[in-house]
């Protein structure tokens, strides 16, 4: 099998899935192809951000030639969700965002659906509006779900009927109130975020067929093909097993893809046309505003220090803006109530965390959930604590940051991790505390730093499961429900799979796509769960696999199989040093002496994780004994310069260090902590932006900037830490989220240091930073 | 809907086709020909996913129509790919490990072919503004600029 790289785990082996993609061959769900039979959908959308809807008439779209059939909420009335089932598929009584599907037309073609969906005619009825979460959560403000008080919920969420609030977290640790006297700095302030994108270059799309039978199948650009079939299944009430959800590669997720956005609408409208395929595909203003976006964020925090620079209190409150529908969001609130101090070691804390509705697109899952968001306002009051005490910002951060062994603020003891470490590796690769020179006598240049902690956030409960099959040739196909979104999750599957068989890394191939009918059980790729949780399910799989060729191959040879190993696809004996490939054997097994019969058979191994150590927390204080898995944390600074006649700001170097665990793949987690920061310095200057009637105005690429390759840093430096992780594969845990939670509030504090101005608003927009420049010098 | 008779090149192979007036070139590689490494981000000329190259040039495919491309020579990323192997460019992508989700990178790909095509040695400002266009959310961009210089070094595309 020509040349092959033997134990690839901690080898930068290449993607099993870049051949394919640089060669335009591999497929995505908008490439599959379906035939003359293939119907297309169109989503008439609510125009208004609340409103009751009086009617709906479809007969005039119902008229146009080539319309198959147009379904509203009437025809479905049950709900969907994953913590709060609070989201109808296609809207009841009323709309509470604009953009909130009303009804959806299905037609011969995509330009007859939508031309008819434009003749579907509603009438509304206005109701007020709310779009700032803090004033949503007053007990006056409009209610967006009088209902919410009967939503079923999962046991851990909290929501406030009667009010705008889905949760509400507390975290009470210490005594807050005392400990305010004994600070000799204290730094108060506002932080606010506003809704961004996730902006995958592959919109979202859907392709549902439900056959006469009512066996029903949808192919989707997915994040979480199990959770879309267990969701749907429950809300359509369609028995598990009766619907296949196929997902092919996804083009880009960061969250947007995870659980149910308008998958739901394509099945509930194949329902209406049985036998054909129906797909429903996002236009780039739909991506925008009606599948799901980043919550925003009002931070009002507190924190305080003693004169040497020890953190002793925190008080804080979360306001996330968590949209129309927080059947997701809710857990974002929890995940950044229960994480509310960031990556420090504080001794007194008072958080409360808030999932509030407001009549905005939907808030859920994006990169870094919740922690991009609390840790814009915690990472820059702490360099203002630094400064106030006069202690450098990163010996601060050294002085604070949680450590191995530290109860943390829920009370849980703070699993294996090196903080400090990789604020030593930044440090060092920016060239800490030495003032560099700007490029231009214009321009003023600057330094910043900030760290960052995230926990994968949960249930407590979410499973991977795994199975090795081995062919005639000793190749072996994994199966895996976790997803490959270009973090490179089939290649890890490969690698663990190879080190733990002890095959080469050549000769295992990953089975694509994603099919619930096929795959073993994945909860969903998210929450950088996947080399951890997939991988221990991947690991354990090949070592079950591994076992019964021992056991085949140790009876063969009358040897004990502790004696015997694989390696490099053959099975060897430490005591006989007898030999014996693989070839064959994994599928016909090995005769018995003279031929007497034959002992083994086609070895099929499987293997699955679920973590069953997080206990729920005590709903008054948010302490329990052990509140999520495990956190990743890591360390970022950044070498900026600020254009004082323009307001621009432009990154001249991101250097990033991350506690990974166990590298499996180092060069992979290269390429996140490089498009991770990229991303995250792009984040902090997007913004959504809503007229006052909720209506967007930037839903498009041009009106809505991500950065372009010419915005990218001259340098981005990686440094990867490995502090094993007690139950990850070879110590491993996940770092693709991570990549980019501290990037914002370290520009920020970047540019403070470049020109003494704090923003607290997101976005840093050039206009922003000029008129604050400007506003100075009118001082 | 009135239709049209065009005749277009495309990665080599002579198409006859009848392509309604208002068909996009993109619509018309992916739908009627099924060549659907051209990908569909936007529609609306923003993204670059689907970047192909018409008479040599690279064109967002979503902005062009089927008939304006009537006697046209196209090359998509299924046309930059030898048989059996894969172009320097592309091996240079690989090397690099310049590609996450991979969704944009067929239009990238384009865009950095034709930039070797007219400048064979372009510098890293170069390369960034001819990739300008192309959107890719995952990479951060380093490795994919890198992937062209690479290419650049190795004698073209």
């Amino acid at each position: 099998m020509g040349s092959f790289i033997s134990e690839p785990v901690g080898k930068s082996v290449p993607r099993v899935d870049i051949r394919e993609k640089v060669a335009g061959t591999a497929v995505f769900a908008d490439d599959l192809q379906f035939g003359p039979g293939l119907y297309y959908g169109r989503l008439v959308r609510s125009p208004y951000a609340h409103a009751l809807i009086k009617s709906i008439d479809t007969g005039k779209a119902l008229a146009v030639p080539g319309v198959k059939a147009v379904v509203t909420g009437k025809d479905v009335s049950t709900r969907i969700g994953l913590y709060l089932i609070d989201r109808p598929i296609f809207a009841g009584d009323r709309v509470r965002y604009v953009g909130e599907p009303v009804a959806g037309v299905i037609a011969s073609t995509e330009e007859i659906a939508e031309e008819a969906a434009q003749l579907v005619e509603v009438e509304y009825e206005e109701l007020p509006a709310v779009f700032d979460p803090v004033e949503a959560a007053q007990p006056d403000a409009p209610l967006l779900h009088p209902d919410l008080g009967e939503y079923e919920v999962a046991n851990f969420i909290f929501p406030e009927p009667g009010t705008n609030i889905s949760e509400h977290f507390k975290l009470r640790k210490g005594d807050v109130e005392s400990a305010w006297p004994k600070c000799a700095a204290i730094v108060e302030g506002t932080f606010r975020l506003p809704q961004i994108q996730h902006v995958p270059i592959e919109p979202h799309v859907a392709v549902a067929l439900w056959e006469p039978s009512g066996q029903v199948t949808l192919w989707t650009s997915s994040q979480s093909p199990f959770a879309q079939r267990d969701l749907i299944a429950q809300s359509l009430g369609i028995p598990h097993g009766n619907l296949r959800v196929v997902s092919p590669y996804v083009g880009g997720g960061f969250g947007g893809k995870a659980g149910v956005s308008m998958e739901a609408c394509a099945v509930v409208m194949a329902q209406a046309v049985k036998g054909h395929p129906v797909k429903l595909r996002m236009t780039r203003e739909e991506e925008f505003v009606g599948t799901t976006v980043r919550q925003s964020l009002v931070a009002h925090t507190k924190i305080g220090c003693d004169a040497e620079g020890n953190l002793l209190a925190m008080e804080t409150e979360y306001y996330f803006g968590g949209g129309a529908y927080n059947d997701y969001g809710v857990n974002i609130a929890r995940a950044a109530g229960y994480s509310c101090t960031g990556p420090y070691d504080i001794p007194n804390v008072k958080g409360d965390s808030y999932c509030v509705y407001t009549n905005q697109p939907i808030g859920s899952a994006m990169r870094g959930f919740g922690m991009p968001e609390i840790h814009w306002g915690i990472e820059q009051i702490m360099d203002q604590l630094a400064e106030k005490i006069g202690m450098d910002p990163a010996e601060f951060r050294r002085r604070n940051c949680v450590r191995t062994g530290d109860t943390i603020l829920t009370g849980m003891k703070m699993p294996a991790i090196d903080l400090v470490a990789c604020i030593d590796k930044v440090t060092e690769a920016i060239d800490w505390g030495k003032r560099e020179e700007p490029s231009a006598p214009h321009k003023k240049r600057g330094k910043g730093i900030a760290i960052m902690w995230k926990a994968p956030a949960m249930p407590p409960n979410p499973g991977s499961s795994a199975i090795v099959r081995f062919n005639e040739d000793a190749t072996v196909n994994v199966e895996i429900g976790a997803q490959e979104l270009g973090q490179g999750a089939f290649t890890v599957a490969a690698q663990i799979a190879a080190q733990a068989l002890g095959v080469p890394y050549e000769w295992v191939r990953v089975s694509a796509p994603v099919d619930t009918k096929y795959s073993p059980y994945e909860w969903q790729t998210v929450a950088s769960r996947i080399t951890w949780s997939m991988g221990n399910a991947v690991r354990a799989a090949a070592e079950d696999a591994k076992r019964q060729i021992l056991e085949i191959v140790a009876d063969y040879w009358d040897e004990d199989p502790e004696d015997l190993d694989i390696k490099d696809g053959k099975v060897i004996s430490y005591k006989s040093e007898r030999e014996q490939p693989l070839q064959k054997m994994v599928v016909y097994g090995l005769p018995n002496e003279g031929f007497e019969g034959w002992k083994g058979g086609p070895i099929v191994g499987q293997g699955r994780f679920m973590p069953t150590y997080v206990t729920n927390l005590d709903p008054e204080t948010g302490q329990g004994t052990r509140a999520v898995v495990h956190y990743t944390v890591g360390a970022q600074a950044v070498d900026l310069e600020v254009d004082m006649e323009t307001g621009q700001v432009e990154i001249l170097k991101i250097a990033s260090a991350y506690d990974v665990g166990k590298a499996i793949n180092p060069d992979l987690i290269m390429t996140q902590i490089e498009g991770g920061a990229v991303h995250g310095m792009s984040s902090a200057f997007e913004a959504l932006k809503f007229d006052e009637k909720g209506r967007p105005l930037n839903p498009s690429l041009v009106d809505y900037r991500i950065a372009t390759s010419v915005d990218v840093p001259r340098e981005i430096h990686g440094d990867i830490v490995e502090t094993p992780l007690e139950d990850g594969p070879w110590g491993a845990r996940g770092v693709g989220e991570h990549v980019m939670v501290q990037t914002a509030p370290a520009i920020a504090n970047g540019i403070n240091n470049a020109v003494g101005i704090r923003f607290n608003d997101l976005p840093l927009s050039a206009e922003k930073v000029f008129l604050a420049l400007r506003g100075r010098e009118e001082e | 809907m009135a239709t049209h008779s065009i005749t277009v090149t495309v990665n080599g192979v002579r198409e006859y086709l009848n392509v309604p007036s208002h068909m996009t070139l993109l619509r018309m590689l992916r739908e009627e020909l099924a060549l659907t490494g051209t990908k569909n981000g936007c529609e609306a000329g923003e993204c670059g996913a689907c970047t192909v190259l018409m008479n040599g040039e690279p064109v967002n495919s979503c902005m062009v129509l089927a008939v304006e491309a009537d006697g046209a020579e196209i090359v998509t990323v299924e046309g930059l790919t030898p048989e059996d192997r894969l172009s320097p460019l592309q091996e240079a992508f690989v090397e690099h490990n310049a590609v996450q989700c991979g969704f944009c990178t067929p239009g990238v790909l384009i865009s950095a072919h034709a930039l070797l095509e007219r400048n064979p040695r372009p510098d890293e400002q170069a390369i960034k503004e001819a990739l300008v266009g192309n959107l890719c959310r995952c990479t951060g961009y380093l490795r994919i600029i890198k992937a062209v210089q690479t290419a650049a070094e190795k004698g073209g595309a």
